[in-house]
C-alpha cells in the first residue's frame, strides 16, 4: 500500500471518493440552513414528505453508492500491474450476476411504493376550501379568486436600475412582486392553472408544488400552508426572454387576515370603476404609462423603444404607433396572434391601456401629441 | 481474444487520393470517420464557446454581457449543437472508424450513402450557424423547441428546422449503413454473440436511432405546419394540444438520450478490460442489459414531463419504468467494477477517462434515480439539478469516453503515440474542472434555481461563481486536447500494431495506421474466450 | 445471413463525387424554402435550383448503381446489403408515419375531451370527432369513407396485386408479363393520385379547421406524395424492364419497389380505418 506509484495515482480517485460523502454529511448536518444546499424548508405537509423522500432516496444511494466503489477503489489500490498483480481468467459469475439484479429490484419495490402514495395525494384536489384560477402571461402571473370577484395581475417589483447594476440589489432581487397572491393558513387551496400564451410553470419551492399552465388547457394542483408567511418561486418553464423575471410570491396569512384583505380588494374594485368615465391629462396618462410600460411591454420592446430587429418591432416609427389612434389601441388590445404580442384588453384596464398608448404615442422620438382617454379604449373593446 | 488469419494481399484497386478531392468524394470509411471526428470537435468547440459565454453572464447576478434574448440564443444554441454536432457525429466518427475494423469488413456497407450521411452534416451545420447572422438572431426556445413559444420566433426557427431535417437525413442514413454493416458484413467465425461489445451498443444504438429520428421529423414537421401553414397541431383553440408536442419530441428524445450514451458505454466496455489485463466480466449479460435499456427507452418518455400534469395513471407508468432503468445500468456498471476485481491494472489515459466515467457516470445514474420520482421530479424539474443531471451523463458520460475513447485508439489510427503526460494532465484537468463546474448545479437545482434564466436571485450567487470559475477551467482544459491530438495526427513515436498489451479486438491485428483499405478479404475469426492477457505481448 | 463459402470481395465503389452535390442540393433546397416561407422573391428560383441539382443528383447516382449492377460488381453480399438497408428504409418510413398517426390518436382520445373538460376555457363544446376545437369556427362535414375512398382503396389494393403479378412474371422469365404488371401498376397509382387530387378539390375543409383538418392533410398528403414517390420509382424500374435490366434472379431494384408498393398500400388501409371511416 505505501507503494509510491501506488500514491500517486492511487490517491486522487480516493480523495474524490470522500467528496460526496462529505457533501451528504454536510447537506444533512445543514439542511434547514439558509446556505441553500437542500430543497426549501417545507411549509406544507406534502412538501415536508417530498423532502423526506428525497432524503431517503440520497441515503439509499449513497449506501449503494459505497458498496459500490469501494470494490472499484480496493481493485484500482491492490490489483496493479505495478504491484505485480496477476490478472485473473474469471468473466461469469451467475450466483452474482442474479444477485446484483435481484436486490436493486427488491430497493427499487421499496421507494416505488412511497413514492406511489405520494403521487396519488399530491394530485387529490378534492374538498377545497378555496379555488384560485391561475393563467400565466408573458411575462407575469394572474390571479382571479373563483366565486370572490377578485382578480389581478402580479408582475416582479425588481426595478431594472437593480438588474442593470445602476442600483444595489435588494434582499429579494428577482423574487419580488407587486401584488402577491394572498391565501388563508390551514386551508387547502386548489389551484386551476391555465395560459393565455406560452407554457408557463407556477413553482412554489416550499409548497411542493410545481404545475405548468398550458394555453387552453385546464390543470389544477393544490396545497394547504400550514402557518403564515412569505414564500418565494419562480416561472419553471422557458417561456420567452422574460422568463427569469416571472416570479412567483404568495402571502400565506390567517384567515381572518384573509377575510379583511377580500373586503379590502374588493373597495379598489368598486374605486377603480368609479374612476372609469374620468378625463386624465397628457402629463398624467404619460407617467401612469410608463410604469405600465416598464412592467408590461419593456422585455420586447426594450427601454430604448428601439425593439430587438426581427424578433421584437420597434415603437419608434412603427406605423402602427405614429399611424391612427384606433389601430393603436386595438393592437394593444388584440394583440398579434402567432406573436409574442399579447391580447393586453384582458389584462389591464382602460385607464392603463390608455396611459400605455399615449405614452408611446408620445415618448422617445415619437410626436404624436394625442392622448387616449379610458372612454376610448372602452369604445375600441369589442 | 480474438485471432485472424488474414490473407497476405491487399487490393490497391483505388487508394487514397491526393487533396481535397479525398475528403469531398470519400468512400472510404477511415477517412469519413476522420472527417466526423474533426467534424465534431469543431462544433464541439463551437457549442463550448458558445457555454464560456453562458457561464460568463451567470458568473453574478444581474445582467452584465448579454440581454436575455441573446442569452436565450446562447442556451438554446449550446444544447442543438453539442447533441447534434458534437456527440453524436463523435460517435459515428467512432462507428466508422471501428466497427468494419472490429468485425473484420472491408468497409461499410454502402460506402457512398456513407459519405453523403457526413456531409449533410455541415450543410446543416452551416444553416444552424448561420441563424446566429440573420435578423432576430437563433432560435431561443430552448433545444427542445417546445410550441406555442417556438411558434412565436423568426426566420431562425424555420432554418433549424430544416437543418434538424438534414441532420435527421444523415442520422437516419448513417445508422442503417451501420446496421447493415454490422449485419451483413461480419468476417466468417465472427458471429453476434462474439462480437466486441462496441459493436453490439452500436447495433443497438442504430437501431434507436432508425426508429425515433424519423419520430422528431414528424415533430418539428408539425412545428412548421403550426408556423406557416394555418394547423393546428399544438394549438388548444383547434383541438391541438401544446403538451403533444413534448410526447413527441421525448418520444424521440429519451431514446436519443441512449444513443449517446451507449456507444460511450461500448468504449468504456472496450477500455476497461484492456488495461485491467483481464476480459469484460459478464460479457452475455452486458449485450441484455444494453438491449433492456434500448426498450425501455421507447417506454419511459413522459419522465421529462411529470409537471404537465398528465393523469395520475400516467404518472404512475413512467415512474415506474423510468426505476426500471436502474437494473440494468446497474449490472453495468457492477459488471465493469467487476472486471477490474482482480486484474492487473494500469493508469494510461484512455484509462484514466473510463475510470471517471464509471465514477462520475454513476452519479449521474443517482441524480436520475432521484429525478425518476414523481414527487421530487416536480420539485427539481426544470431546475439546475436537472442541469447537473444532464452534464454528468453527457459530459463526464458520454465525452469523457469519447475523449477516452479518442486517447485509446489515436496511436491506431496515426499511428503515432500521443503525448502521456500531456493526456494526464488534461484528463485532471478536465475530471476536476467538470466536478467543480456541475457539482454545485445540484444544489443551486435543489434549491430552487430554475434552468434557463439569464439572471437570478442572490443565494444563487456563490455557487454560480464557482461553477462559471470551473467552467472556464473546464473551457480551457479542452484547447490542450486539441493540441494534444494534433500534435499526435502530425508524428510521435510509432505506435506499432498493438501499443496495448492488454487490447484483444481485431484492430490491433492491423498496422497503425491501418491500410487504406484493410481486411479486404474477409479474415477468419477465432476466439477464445476469457484467455488471460497477463502474458500477451 | 449469406455463407462465406466463396469468401468474396465485397465491393468499395471508388470515390464519388454524388454525395457531396446531395448536399449542396439540399441546402440549396431548404435555404429556398426559408426564403419562399418569408416572402423573398428569389425563394422560388433557389429552390426549384436546389431540387435541380438533387434531380441530377439522383440520376448520376443511380445511372452508376444501375451501371456497377450491370458489370457485375454486385456479389450476393452487396445484394443482401441492399435488402436489409432497403427493409430498415421502411422501417422509418413506419415510424415517420407512426408520429404523426400517434397525433391523430392522441388529439381524438385525449386532447378533444380534455378541452370539453375544460368549461371553464371553452363554455360550451364538446367532445366529438371530426372537430375543428374550440376556438375555430367552421362546420366540419367530413369525406364520406365509402365514396372516394373505397374506391381508392380499391384501386390501390388492386395496384399491390398487380405489381405482385409482374414479380411472378418476373420470376419465371416471363418478360410480357413483367412489363404488363409494371404499367398496370403505375395506371392504378396515377389513378389513385389524381382521384386523391379530385378529393381534395371536392372537401369541404381545408388543412386550416383544426386538428381534423391538420391531421385529414397531413396524414392523407404525406401518404400522396409517398405514392407519387413510389410511382416515380415504379416508372423508372419500368424502364428498365423495358431495357432489359431484370433477370429472374437477380432483381433487387424491382424488389425494392415493389416492398415500397406494398408499404404505401398498408399506410392507405390505416388512413382508410383511422381517417375515413372511424
Amino acid at each position: 500500500m505505501s507503494n509510491r506509484s501506488c500514491q500517486r495515482i492511487g490517491q486522487i480517485p480516493g480523495a474524490i471518493q470522500a467528496i460526496p460523502i462529505l457533501i451528504v454529511w454536510f447537506v444533512s448536518a445543514r439542511a434547514h440552513a439558509e446556505y441553500g444546499l437542500n430543497l426549501h424548508a417545507p411549509a406544507t405537509n406534502l412538501a415536508q414528505k417530498i423532502y423526506d423522500l428525497h432524503t431517503a432516496i440520497l441515503w439509499i444511494c449513497l449506501a449503494i453508492f459505497i458498496v459500490v466503489f469501494i470494490p472499484m477503489c480496493i481493485a484500482l489500490l491492490r490489483h496493479r500491474k505495478s504491484k505485480g498483480h496477476r490478472p485473473a481468467r474469471f468473466h461469469d459469475n451467475l450466483t452474482l450476476e442474479i444477485a446484483w439484479t435481484i436486490v436493486p429490484v427488491l430497493i427499487l419495490l421499496a421507494m416505488a411504493g412511497t413514492a406511489t402514495r405520494l403521487v396519488v395525494a399530491m394530485k387529490d384536489t378534492d374538498e377545497a376550501d378555496l379555488t384560485i384560477k391561475v393563467t400565466g402571461h408573458q411575462w407575469k402571473w394572474e390571479y382571479e379568486y373563483l366565486g370572490d370577484d377578485i382578480r389581478f395581475i402580479s408582475t416582479s417589483s425588481t426595478p431594472k436600475e437593480q438588474i442593470d447594476g445602476a442600483q444595489a440589489k435588494g434582499e429579494n432581487y428577482l423574487l419580488e412582486v407587486d401584488r402577491p397572491l394572498v391565501v388563508p393558513a390551514g386551508q387547502k387551496v386548489r389551484l386551476v392553472l391555465t395560459s393565455a400564451d406560452v407554457i408557463h410553470t407556477w413553482w412554489v419551492p416550499a409548497f411542493g408544488l410545481k404545475q405548468d399552465a398550458v394555453p387552453g388547457f385546464i390543470r389544477d394542483s393544490w396545497f394547504k400552508a400550514d402557518k403564515p408567511g412569505t414564500f418565494r418561486g419562480q416561472c419553471a418553464e422557458l417561456c420567452g426572454v422574460g422568463h427569469g423575471f416571472m416570479p412567483v410570491v404568495v402571502e400565506v396569512v390567517t384567515v381572518e387576515q384573509f377575510d379583511a384583505w377580500k373586503q379590502a380588494q374588493k373597495a379598489l374594485v368598486a374605486a377603480a370603476a368609479a374612476s372609469a368615465g374620468k378625463t386624465y391629462t397628457l402629463a398624467e396618462l404619460k407617467a401612469l404609462g410608463e410604469k405600465v410600460y416598464k412592467t408590461n411591454c419593456i422585455a420586447c420592446h426594450q427601454a430604448t423603444g428601439l425593439g430587438i430587429p426581427g424578433a421584437f418591432p420597434a415603437l419608434i416609427g412603427s406605423k402602427i404607433v405614429s399611424g391612427d389612434k384606433s389601430g393603436h389601441i386595438d393592437m394593444v388590445l388584440n394583440g398579434k396572434p402567432g406573436t409574442a404580442m399579447a391580447a393586453f384588453g384582458k389584462q389591464l384596464s382602460d385607464v392603463e391601456i390608455a396611459a400605455v398608448v399615449t405614452y408611446e404615442r408620445n415618448s422617445w422620438s415619437n410626436k404624436m401629441s394625442d392622448v387616449a382617454q379610458p372612454a376610448d379604449i372602452a369604445a375600441r373593446r369589442k | 481474444m480474438y485471432t485472424a488469419d488474414t490473407a497476405a494481399h491487399h487490393d490497391h484497386a483505388h487508394g487514397a487520393p491526393r487533396g481535397i478531392m479525398r475528403w469531398l468524394t470519400s468512400t472510404n470509411h477511415k477517412d469519413i470517420g476522420t472527417l466526423y471526428l474533426w467534424f465534431s470537435l469543431f462544433m464541439f468547440f463551437f457549442a463550448g464557446a458558445l457555454a464560456m459565454l453562458i457561464r460568463a453572464e451567470l458568473f453574478q447576478p444581474g445582467l452584465q454581457l448579454f440581454q436575455p434574448a441573446v442569452f436565450n440564443q446562447l442556451t438554446t444554441m449550446h444544447g442543438l449543437i453539442m447533441i447534434f454536432g458534437a456527440i453524436m457525429p463523435s460517435l459515428v466518427g467512432f462507428a466508422n472508424w471501428q466497427v468494419p475494423l472490429m468485425i473484420g469488413a472491408s468497409d461499410m456497407a454502402f460506402p457512398r450513402l456513407n459519405n453523403w450521411s457526413f456531409w449533410l452534416l455541415p450543410a446543416a451545420g452551416l444553416l444552424l450557424i448561420a441563424t446566429f447572422f440573420v435578423p432576430g438572431g437563433a432560435i431561443a426556445g430552448g433545444w427542445t423547441m417546445y410550441p406555442p413559444l417556438y411558434i412565436q420566433g423568426g426566420v431562425a426557427y424555420d432554418m433549424s428546422i430544416l437543418a434538424i431535417h438534414i441532420l435527421g437525413i444523415s442520422s437516419i442514413m448513417g445508422a442503417i449503413n451501420i446496421i447493415v454493416t454490422i449485419l451483413n458484413l461480419r468476417a466468417p467465425g465472427m458471429t453476434l454473440m462474439k462480437m466486441p461489445l462496441f459493436v453490439w451498443t452500436w447495433l443497438i444504438t442504430a437501431f434507436l436511432l432508425v426508429a425515433v429520428m424519423p419520430v422528431l421529423a414528424c415533430a418539428i414537421t408539425m412545428l412548421l405546419t403550426d408556423r406557416h401553414f394555418g394547423t393546428h397541431f399544438f394549438d388548444a383553440a383547434g383541438g391541438g394540444d401544446a403538451v403533444m408536442f413534448q410526447h413527441l419530441f421525448w418520444f424521440f428524445g429519451h431514446p436519443e438520450v441512449y444513443i449517446m450514451i451507449l456507444p460511450a458505454f461500448g468504449i468504456v466496455s472496450t477500455i476497461i478490460p484492456t488495461f485491467a489485463r483481464k476480459p469484460l466480466f459478464g460479457y452475455v449479460s452486458m449485450v441484455y442489459a444494453v438491449a433492456s435499456i434500448a426498450f425501455l427507452s421507447f417506454i419511459v418518455w413522459a419522465h421529462h414531463m411529470f409537471t404537465t400534469g398528465m393523469p395520475v395513471g400516467g404518472q404512475l407508468f413512467f415512474m415506474y419504468t423510468t426505476m426500471l432503468i436502474a437494473i440494468p445500468t446497474g449490472v453495468k456498471v457492477f459488471n465493469w467494477v467487476a472486471t477490474l476485481w482482480r486484474g492487473s491494472i494500469t493508469f494510461e489515459t484512455p484509462m484514466l477517462f473510463a475510470l471517471a466515467f464509471v465514477f462520475l457516470f454513476t452519479i449521474g445514474g443517482f441524480s436520475g434515480l432521484v429525478l425518476s420520482l414523481v414527487p421530487v421530479d416536480i420539485q427539481l424539474q426544470d431546475t439546475y439539478y436537472v442541469v447537473a443531471h444532464f452534464h454528468y451523463v453527457l459530459f463526464s458520460g458520454s465525452a469523457m469516453a469519447i475523449m477516452g475513447g479518442i486517447y485509446y485508439w489515436l496511436p491506431k489510427w496515426t499511428g503515432h503515440m500521443y503525448d502521456e503526460t500531456l493526456g494526464k494532465i488534461h484528463f485532471w484537468l478536465t475530471a476536476i474542472a467538470f466536478n467543480i463546474t456541475f457539482f454545485p448545479m445540484h444544489f443551486l437545482g435543489l434549491a430552487g434555481m430554475p434552468r434557463r434564466i439569464p439572471d437570478y436571485a442572490l443565494q444563487f450567487a456563490d455557487f454560480n461563481m464557482i461553477s462559471s470559475l470551473g467552467g472556464f477551467l473546464l473551457g480551457a482544459s479542452q484547447l490542450l486536447f486539441l493540441y494534444t491530438v494534433i500534435k499526435c495526427v502530425r508524428g510521435g513515436a510509432p505506435a506499432g500494431n498493438k501499443p496495448w498489451d492488454g487490447a484483444d479486438t481485431l484492430e490491433w491485428t492491423q498496422t497503425s495506421p491501418p491500410p487504406y483499405h484493410s481486411f479486404v478479404t474477409p479474415p477468419q475469426i477465432k476466439l477464445v474466450r476469457g484467455r488471460s492477457h497477463a502474458n500477451a505481448r | 445471413m449469406q455463407t462465406h463459402a466463396e469468401h468474396d470481395v465485397y465491393y468499395v465503389p471508388p470515390p464519388s463525387i454524388w454525395p457531396l452535390v446531395g448536399s449542396v442540393a439540399l441546402l440549396v433546397l431548404a435555404s429556398g424554402f426559408v426564403m419562399l416561407l418569408h416572402k423573398i422573391a428569389a425563394g422560388p428560383y433557389v429552390m426549384a435550383l436546389g431540387i435541380g441539382i438533387l434531380l441530377v443528383m439522383l440520376f448520376g447516382w443511380f445511372s452508376t448503381v444501375i451501371r456497377e449492377s450491370l458489370a457485375g460488381k454486385y456479389s450476393d453480399q452487396v445484394d443482401t446489403s441492399f435488402r436489409w438497408g432497403m427493409v430498415w428504409f421502411i422501417f422509418s418510413e413506419v415510424l415517420f408515419f407512426a408520429g404523426f398517426f400517434g397525433a391523430l390518436f392522441y388529439a381524438r382520445i385525449l386532447a378533444v375531451p380534455w378541452l370539453a373538460d375544460a368549461q371553464m376555457l371553452w363554455p360550451g363544446f364538446t367532445a366529438a370527432w371530426p372537430t375543428a376545437g374550440p376556438g375555430v369556427k367552421t362546420v366540419l362535414t367530413p369525406v364520406d369513407a365509402w365514396g372516394l375512398p373505397a374506391l381508392n382503396t380499391l384501386i390501390l389494393l388492386s395496384s399491390g396485386a398487380t405489381v405482385t403479378w409482374a414479380h411472378w412474371g418476373l420470376q419465371k422469365g416471363r418478360q410480357f408479363q413483367l412489363k404488363l404488371g409494371l404499367a398496370l401498376t403505375i395506371i392504378l397509382g396515377a389513378l389513385f393520385i389524381s382521384l386523391q387530387i379530385h378529393e381534395y378539390g371536392e372537401a369541404a375543409f381545408t388543412i386550416r379547421d383544426g386538428i381534423y383538418g391538420a391531421t385529414f392533410y397531413m396524414l392523407t398528403g404525406f401518404h400522396g406524395f409517398h405514392v407519387m414517390l413510389g410511382a416515380a420509382m415504379l416508372t423508372v424500374i419500368f424502364l428498365r424492364a423495358l431495357a432489359g435490366h431484370f433477370t429472374p434472379g437477380r432483381h433487387f431494384a424491382f424488389e425494392a419497389v415493389a416492398w415500397y408498393w406494398h408499404f404505401v398500400d398498408v399506410i392507405w388501409l390505416m388512413l382508410f380505418v383511422f381517417v375515413y371511416w372511424l
